[in-house]
């Protein structure tokens, strides 16, 4: 395999926003971000309403690979590489469920929900001396985080902690995944994961979500014919003024803030919604402040992890599967203590938009694989994409928001910001060459 | 009558099941003419449109391979959203669909639900149909789309209406990119 050797940095030309179509069709570099990215940074793995009770697991995935999400009897969470250490089989095959161990079809070795490897075909009469069975237990991330319901991993013990990770972009996803009365409770997944398969580079989702307030042709249509909650025209609430916040680690989020005066949000379409967001917009101000009318409009934690954090409030995380497909595996969130009213149209507008079926959605996707289609070719990967809009006028300072902020909607501040990360961790040996 | 010749009854539920089935060939040919104004007059006014997805369970809760109607879905529509879908098609900068994609709708295995020999006006019947959609667009981009279909057909000034249509598709990871189209 071709290593970069260092020379990502050369790929990726942050300062004047010009990034080698490479990095994005290459299969040596998509392999070599599979070692130092992949199995490197924090991937956001589940959410805790997928394992409530002991013995729940559900089969997610860290980059190409098929991971266990399970709880243990002792209710902790745990996340292992679903490969059997015997031959290799996939030892979890279903969807999500509730056991008491994972047995192998292929030759029955057997795992206890902590990974523990309990159970070994004819173990006393075959295996002389016996092998030390602690040893060959399932394959464990490095570290597990869970905050906010959602649930992080890493397999690499050298990482920082989840929060260091997450920087200042903490800010996004405290303001996201609280309630909308701003409080401590929970907000809960709606229901199942969409998993759908798109022939796209995965980067082309998370600059998207990181912070691409150019894309307004792609959505044209379904603004037209408008599938927001109003019954007006356009496709989602009216998030006031946009503020794009660029961090270190490579995540980028565009926030929308109004001035916190009352809640805006006041649906035709459903005036139970509408009521229960007016109940907790006394609470929300009362407890944020003159952030209540902050809402983290979209966003990526960087690699691979996109969110809507308003209406609708959705997790997409890009998994590749080759430099030019990807699977796209979206959830969705909703306030728990909403009435079931609520929580049920709400569902109906968060698919109507996004997902395969989205009427939001349906274009990104044609984009993404045709922007990639296109960028295969011998002349064509000799070129760069463009990313030079607000160059000059990135990295200012807001008071209400952490990052480096500017309010000029249109700038690409957060994909150059997202690919200067992913340079440094193409580049870097391991994670002391990247704190 | 001769015991050789068909029972009325059972000429009723040929007919009606002629019906039907034209009904279903109607609606395969609006949609693939592109005719989707007209399509959309098939639906009863209330019709519900809904496509669950799929997951691997074990044996023994295959029950719930299929998501339950308060569970996320690929698609859950009103008849208003179904409105809202072609309208978008018809703004000609719906990029999914612009070039339009050239599609097949073989609609095969109808099955009516017993008592099918008459169904009156305002009443309602069961039928069961599986499909099977060719999706061509651009240059090589193809989907085949092959599942079952439960619908709720209703009469509705003397024509067949589709009151409730449930999509059954047979793949859990949706090997398409999107869906674009009407099954």
């Amino acid at each position: 395999m071709r290593s970069l050797n260092g020379s990502a940095r050369a790929l990726v030309d942050a300062v004047s926003g010009e990034i080698s179509r490479e990095i994005y069709v290459n299969e040596d570099i998509y392999r070599e971000e599979q070692e130092r990215l992949f199995a490197r940074a924090w991937l956001y793995i589940g959410h805790e309403d997928q394992v409530r009770n002991p013995g729940d697991y559900c089969l997610t995935k860290m980059g190409e690979e098929s991971v266990i999400l399970t709880r243990d009897r002792a209710g902790q969470v745990h996340a292992f590489l679903n490969s059997c250490r015997h031959r290799g089989m996939k030892v979890c095959r279903y969807d999500d469920g509730n056991t008491r161990a994972f047995i192998c079809p292929y030759h029955a070795w057997t795992y206890d929900l902590d990974g523990r490897l309990i159970g070994v075909q004819d173990y006393e009469n075959s295996y002389r001396p016996p092998f030390d069975r602690a040893k060959w237990g399932l394959v464990e991330v490095a570290q597990l985080a869970i905050f906010r319901g959602t649930i992080w991993a890493t397999w690499d013990k050298g990482a920082p902690s989840f929060d260091d990770f997450l920087g200042e972009a903490k800010f996004a996803l405290e303001l996201g995944l609280c309630p909308w009365d701003g409080g401590n409770g929970a907000t809960e997944l709606l229901g199942s994961t969409q998993k759908w398969i798109v022939p796209c580079n995965w980067k082309f989702i998370a600059e998207n979500f990181a912070g691409d307030a150019l894309h307004v042709v792609s959505h044209r249509s379904v603004d037209m014919v408008g599938i927001g909650p109003t019954k007006g025209p356009g496709r989602r609430d009216d998030y006031g003024k946009p503020h794009l916040a660029a961090y270190p680690g490579g995540h980028g989020v565009n926030y929308g803030v109004t001035p916190p005066v009352k809640e805006r949000r006041n649906y035709a379409a459903s005036p139970a919604t509408s009521a229960y967001f007016q109940s907790c917009w006394e609470k929300r101000l009362a407890r944020l402040g003159d952030k209540a009318g902050i809402v983290p409009l979209i966003g990526t934690i960087f690699p691979n992890m996109s969110f809507h954090l308003q209406q609708p409030r959705t997790i997409l995380v890009s998994h590749p599967r080759g430099p030019c497909e990807t699977e796209m595996w979206r959830v969705y969130l909703v306030d728990k203590d909403a009435p079931d009213e609520v929580k049920s149209f709400l569902r109906s507008y968060y698919i109507r938009y996004s997902g395969p079926a989205g009427m939001t959605e349906q274009d990104d996707m044609e984009n993404w694989s045709y922007a990639t289609q296109a960028s295969r070719g011998t002349i064509a990967r000799r070129l760069t994409y463009h990313y030079k809009a607000g160059l000059g006028t990135e990295a200012g300072t807001s008071d209400l928001i952490p990052g480096g902020v500017t309010e000029r909607n249109t700038s690409e501040q957060n994909p150059r910001a997202l690919y200067r990360r992913w340079a440094e961790y193409m580049d870097a040996d391991d994670w002391s060459a990247l704190r | 009558m001769s015991g050789d010749e068909p029972s009325p009854s059972r000429l009723a539920y040929l007919s009606l099941m002629r019906e039907v089935e034209d009904l279903y060939y109607e609606e395969a040919d609006l949609l693939d003419e592109r005719r989707y104004e007209a399509w959309l007059e098939l639906f009863a006014a209330d019709a519900i449109y809904w496509m669950p997805m799929r997951k691997n369970v074990p044996w023994e809760e295959r029950d719930r391979d299929i998501t339950a109607e308060d569970d996320v879905s690929w698609i859950q529509d009103d008849k208003e959203t179904l409105e809202k879908r072609v309208r978008q098609l018809l703004t000609g900068i719906h990029w999914a669909e612009e070039p339009l994609s050239r599609v097949s709708h073989l609609v095969t295995n109808v099955r009516l639900a017993a008592p099918a020999d008459r169904l009156d006006e305002g009443a309602s019947m069961n039928v069961k149909t599986r499909f099977f959609v060719y999706r061509n667009r651009l240059e090589t981009e193809t989907d085949v789309l092959v599942g079952r279909r439960e619908d709720v057909l209703r009469r509705v000034d003397g024509r067949l209406k589709i009151a409730r249509r449930k999509i059954i598709i047979e793949q859990s990871v949706l090997m398409a990119k999107n869906l674009t189209v009407f099954l």
